[in-house]
């Protein structure tokens, strides 16, 4: 097993005149990791892939993949990834098998490797009855799988794409997160995407950067933990609101609760352990203990769109 | 460099010029310019003269039109509609060097051009078939005139490619690349303007004449000074064009 990273950050740095893009960044990303991206708009995200494929120079800093320098041994390490920009731009007068061809050629193929290269990905990226289609006539999900198809067409070990999803349908987001899992086991994949549940459901590892520097990095479940809390329990009970508020302060479990009326004579009590203890069996016995009605209990933790808000929010009110 | 990355793109710009629509309008444009200057040709053939048809042709001046004005529209869009489509990107990220893709889109671009001004070969058979007079119509001297056009075509496709590549806006291109080549052509009565007062700058300025060079073309004198200088001068311009595409991974 392979363990040496595919890419390596440190301290990249990459200014645009006075404004900061990239700023001081350092990450890893190791071999068969599907690694999402994420942040918002302006974060720096296009510019650094950019910059791992070679298409812009870093203003300081260095990047490796597979060990080459992203600068220095810039063809060595176009040779070795497959990067799909964003928007991912086609030629419109040309045929998707044409431009299929042209573009393994361009990568090294020829002759037969390009012939059956190109056959494979078209299965792959479903686009085998698409040879003969104009690429100009074609909708953005098929354009988007051209894109994909390209990136894939040298089996490259690390593909860069930059917001894949962006402008799919619910089912060709689902159709394309299958293949990029799939893709996942052979190749190691950075991903950039606006779309939350989409990152926390594809990739292994997440990223979330902010105005050029990375925020939070770890699987999901480690960004969860990290969060103050990482996790409450939500009950609703019905019990008179002075009862449960009194209940709730002495016990030395919670750090902290909130409640709000719900539907019939319940009040839905949102609890927050001190520790990360688990408070179910707690809340049940009180209940029990009052003779209190309960009727949902659950357990819930933060959603990745709870940390991301959460990370890219507070930043912006420290300003 | 490699041959087959080379291959590969230069079949891809002559390509996409010949799927465009800007390529066809050149092309109808040329040849209604070609098609004027054959009817003066016939004209003037129908008095007995010594001047080789070639000459008749080029004196016409149609000739520096459809130079000037189909070069910068051909090459506008090589660089230029690349860097607006983003396809530019996706190009630059493959592992092909900046000197293939130089040489590649000149080539495509050069070879556009020669199909332009092949119409011009079959006019002259027809010339030559209905004239009373043969010699008026030597090979040699169309050749030679073929030589010309190819030789000045090269340098004027040089200039057009980069200013292509100093923008990615096609209008822009074409404008600064006959802005650069018609202030080339107008080198040519330098020479004259300035003979009364500075006398010492004619005989450099003579040098630079592309009027009185392709005059010889046409004449059929191919002068291998002249060969030099414009593929010399070529040679300038996709160095320059190579630069900027260069500077570009540095910004």
């Amino acid at each position: 097993m392979e363990t040496k990273p595919v890419i390596e950050v440190s301290r990249l740095t990459k200014r645009y005149g006075r404004v900061t893009a990239v700023d001081e960044l350092s990450f890893t990303v190791g071999p068969r990791e599907i690694v999402g991206f994420l942040g918002p708009n302006g974060a720096g995200k296009s510019t650094t892939m950019r910059i791992l494929a070679g298409f812009l120079p870093a203003s300081s800093g260095s990047a490796r993949i597979a060990g080459f320098d992203v600068f220095h041994q810039s063809a060595e390490v176009r040779r070795r990834i497959g990067y799909m920009p964003e928007n991912n731009p086609l030629p419109p007068d040309m045929r998707v098998r044409e431009y299929l061809k042209f573009r393994a050629r361009l990568k090294g193929l020829y002759g037969t490797d390009c012939r059956l290269r190109v056959d494979l990905v078209q299965e792959l990226c479903g686009l085998k009855d698409m040879g003969r289609r104009i690429i100009g006539t074609l909708s953005k999900g098929y354009r988007q799988r051209v894109g994909l198809a390209d990136a894939l067409v040298h089996d490259p070990p690390l593909l860069i794409l930059d917001e894949p999803t962006i402008g799919l349908d619910p089912n060709q987001i689902r159709s394309l997160r299958q293949l990029i899992k799939d893709l996942g086991q052979r190749h190691s994949v950075l991903l950039s995407s606006h779309i939350l549940p989409e990152v926390e459901m594809t990739c292994t590892r997440v990223l979330i950067m902010h105005r050029g520097r990375v925020r939070a990095a770890g699987t999901t479940s480690d960004l969860q933990d990290a969060m103050s809390g990482g996790h409450q329990v939500v009950a609703e009970i019905e019990a008179p609101e002075s009862d449960l508020r009194e209940c709730w302060e002495t016990m030395p479990e919670i750090a902290s609760f909130n409640l709000a009326p719900a539907s019939g004579n319940y009040i839905r009590c949102a609890l927050t352990p001190v520790n990360g203890g688990d408070l179910r069996d707690r809340v049940y016995e009180e209940t029990r203990v009052h003779g209190w009605r309960l009727r949902e209990l659950t357990f819930s933790r933060h959603s990745l769109e709870d940390i991301f808000v959460h990370l890219t929010r507070a930043e912006r009110t420290e300003e | 460099m490699n041959i087959r990355v080379l291959l590969t793109l230069w079949r891809r710009e002559v390509s996409a010029t010949f799927a465009s629509l800007i390529g066809y309008v050149v092309m109808a444009a040329v040849l209604l310019l070609l098609g004027v200057s054959f009817v003066l040709i016939v004209d003037a053939l129908r008095e007995p003269s010594d001047i080789p048809v070639t000459e008749l042709f080029y004196g016409s001046l149609f000739f520096w039109v459809i130079l000037l004005l189909s070069t910068p529209i051909i090459t506008m869009r090589t660089f230029a509609q690349e860097r607006a489509t983003g396809t530019y990107e996706t190009l630059m990220t493959t592992p092909v060097s900046d000197p293939e893709v130089v040489l590649a889109k000149f080539a495509g671009s050069i070879t556009f051009y020669a199909c332009l001004w092949a119409p011009l070969l079959p006019c002259i058979l027809v010339v030559r078939h209905y004239t009373s007079d043969p010699s008026a119509l030597d090979w040699g001297t169309v050749a030679s005139t073929y030589v010309g056009i190819l030789s000045l075509g090269n340098l004027y496709v040089a200039i057009g490619l980069f200013a292509s590549a100093l923008t990615r806006n096609q209008i822009i291109a074409a404008i600064v690349g006959l802005a650069l080549g018609v202030s080339l052509f107008l080198l040519s009565f330098a020479a004259p303007a300035l003979a009364g007062r500075a006398p010492w700058s004619t005989s450099i300025l003579k040098e630079f004449s592309l009027v009185e060079q392709m005059w010889e073309f046409a004449r059929g004198v191919v002068d291998v000074r002249h060969l030099i200088f414009h593929s010399s001068l070529a040679a300038v311009f996709l160095f320059l064009t190579f630069k900027t595409i260069e500077a570009r991974r540095w910004r």
